[in-house]
């Protein structure tokens, strides 16, 4: 009796996140159709300006995806060799002393809230971006960029990690056998053979990197415009999607509507990089068995 | 108990030898001053119940222990004069003269080619690869199963083709001894067969260090037998001396299958 009750419980926990998130994209599903039933879908994918809160409005989303393109490709450069090399060590040479200290560190990089990051970004990166290149704008894209970086590190590395280490000690000892130096056998053998679990990791970082809000609202600007400068002033998704909120924009206007259009292209964006990460690490499962 | 196994070797230059060798595992002693010598162009068997240290010993051979955190050895290994456990010597240098094939096929998950190219790529191999592949993977009685399917994952092969796969790769660096480690012990009877007409093969240019849980196995393909019980070297010699005649009377309890 008292079983069941339990088990009834916990199913509606579970029942309930499940309808919360069918909600949301509901909610999200309907007042992006309502945008779109006044801009066409074509001017919003393809047009390169973006004004909803001016006079003259432009939809054009292209220079908010261009921000976040932006964040997210600088986010990776910083991540991606970091993170990687970062999980070849702790796999392959770090003691176990060493490792178990490390891995919490770099985990603790993970809790560090995201405002933080902002802030540094604005009062540390800056300033050093700007030593070398002083035409650097205030809020830029560079100094989100690379904070966002750090921030993703322990998704690459410690997902990475998990790949490297699921490859069969056997495989080692096979090239070890062959005259094959340490170097060699991470290079070589361990990381190919790990290679869908690390693409997996990187996906999921970048991701992460796209959705990232705090930081890049702080750090990146809220300048709406088509660059690839990461000295310039830019603006994201989520970052558009914040200033908005935030502002008092009454409900059923179309500016009000964009922030479901464009929370809903990052959900689309997002969980396509999340499918394609699964995807590719269920054919890793597939590589030595 | 130092017993050094003075054996006939026929002649043969001696290509490995074990002197006082004991291998610890943290507190656990595996192998326990063994002393032997391996005869060059010779198969040699270490035979023995499990866990007597048979993998432990033939892994000493070319430093796979190194591998091994807490493993610890002493004693020396002599190849051409040079003990392997000195400190100025490198163990990939080692493993590289010294090859191994493990119980477990063990290919790598890239081509067929490439698996056979491997150890010579990591060497800078200079000549014609396509020719040293040919080559290693004829040594291994493989070529002709395999010569149309170079580019194909070496995991479409079957386990027996992968393990002789693995023996070609060995091959392919060009050792002088080739350790094995139970190489046939995954496969069925046809795939055994073929392992064990390799070897017979193989001894002609490379001496082998086998190590085999198939009485009858040790019996049809080594010249020399080592018994080994609890980490011991208890009686070494010609495999006809061991099989039919040991002076020790637990080799004739264990080579007539009394125990183990
Ligand atoms: N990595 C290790 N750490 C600790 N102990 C080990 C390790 N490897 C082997 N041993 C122990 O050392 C002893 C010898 O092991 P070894 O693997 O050499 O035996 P074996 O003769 O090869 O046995 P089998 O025929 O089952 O393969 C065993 O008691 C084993 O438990
Ligand atoms: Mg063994």
């Amino acid at each position: 009796m008292k079983e069941r009750a339990i088990g009834w419980a916990l199913f509606a926990c579970a029942g309930l996140s499940t309808l919360v998130t069918a909600g949301i994209v509901c909610i999200l599903l309907r007042e992006t159709l309502g945008f779109f039933s006044e801009v066409s879908i074509v001017e919003y994918l393809t047009g390169t300006e973006w004004t909803p809160q001016f006079g003259e409005k432009h939809f054009g989303v292209l220079p908010l995806a261009a921000g976040s393109l932006l964040i997210a490709t600088g986010a990776a450069i910083v991540a991606v060799p970091i993170g990687l090399l970062t999980a070849i060590y702790m796999s392959e040479y770090a003691r176990h002393r060493t490792r178990s200290v490390l891995k919490p560190t770099l985990e603790l990089l993970a809790g560090v809230p995201t405002v933080v990051y902002g802030y540094f970004a604005l009062t540390f990166i800056t300033p050093l971006i700007r030593q070398f290149f002083p035409e650097t704008d205030i809020f830029n894209a560079a100094s989100a960029a690379v904070v966002v970086g750090i921030m993703i590190i322990p998704t690459v590395s410690s997902l990475s990690e998990d790949a490297l280490r699921a490859v069969p000690q056997a495989l080692r000892e096979g090239a070890f056998g062959l005259g094959a130096t340490k170097l060699e056998v991470s290079l070589r053998v361990v990381v190919p053979a790990a290679l869908s679990g690390i693409v997996a990791s990187f996906i999921l970082a970048i991701s992460r990197a796209v959705g990232e809000t705090m930081a890049v609202s702080i750090a990146a600007g809220n300048l709406a415009q088509l660059t690839a400068n990461p000295l310039k002033s830019i603006q994201t998704m989520t970052a558009y999607v914040v200033q908005v909120s935030l502002g008092d924009t009454p409900q059923g206007t179309i500016v009000y509507q964009t922030l479901f259009a464009v929370a809903f292209t990052l959900f689309l964006i997002t969980l396509a990089m999340n499918i394609l990460s699964q995807w590719v690490m269920r054919r890793f499962r597939e590589v030595y068995e | 108990m130092a017993t050094v196994h003075e054996i006939d070797t026929g002649g043969h230059a001696p290509a490995l030898e074990a002197r006082n060798l004991s291998v610890f595992y943290g507190e656990k002693q595996a192998v326990k001053d063994v002393s032997l010598v391996i005869p060059a162009h010779q198969v040699v068997a270490l035979i023995g119940p499990s866990g007597c240290g048979k993998s432990t010993l033939l892994r000493c051979f070319n430093r796979m222990n190194d591998l091994v955190i807490g493993a610890r050895i002493e004693g020396e290994v002599l190849f051409h004069g040079q003990n392997l456990y000195d400190s100025d010597v490198d163990p990939v240098e080692v493993r590289r003269r010294i090859g191994m094939v493990f119980q477990k096929p063990n290919p790598f998950p890239k081509s067929v080619y490439e698996n056979a190219a491997f150890g010579p790529r990591i060497q800078g191999f200079k000549g014609d690869l396509d020719d040293l592949v040919e080559e290693s993977l004829r040594a291994a009685a493989l070529w002709d199963e395999v010569s149309d399917r170079l580019s194909e994952s070496a995991y479409t092969l079957s386990g027996g083709q992968q393990q002789r796969l693995c023996i070609a790769r060995t091959l392919a660096v060009k050792p002088e001894i080739v350790l094995m480690d139970e190489p046939a012990s995954a496969l069925d009877p046809i795939a055994t067969q073929k392992i064990e007409d390799l070897i017979w093969e193989l001894k002609e240019r490379y001496t082998i260090v086998i190590v085999t849980h198939n009485m009858q196995q040790a019996a049809r393909i080594s010249d020399y037998a080592a018994f080994l019980y609890m980490g011991e070297l208890i009686e070494y010699g010609p495999t006809d001396t061991i099989f039919t005649n040991p002076k020790e009377e637990r080799t004739e309890s264990y080579v007539t299958g009394r125990f183990g």
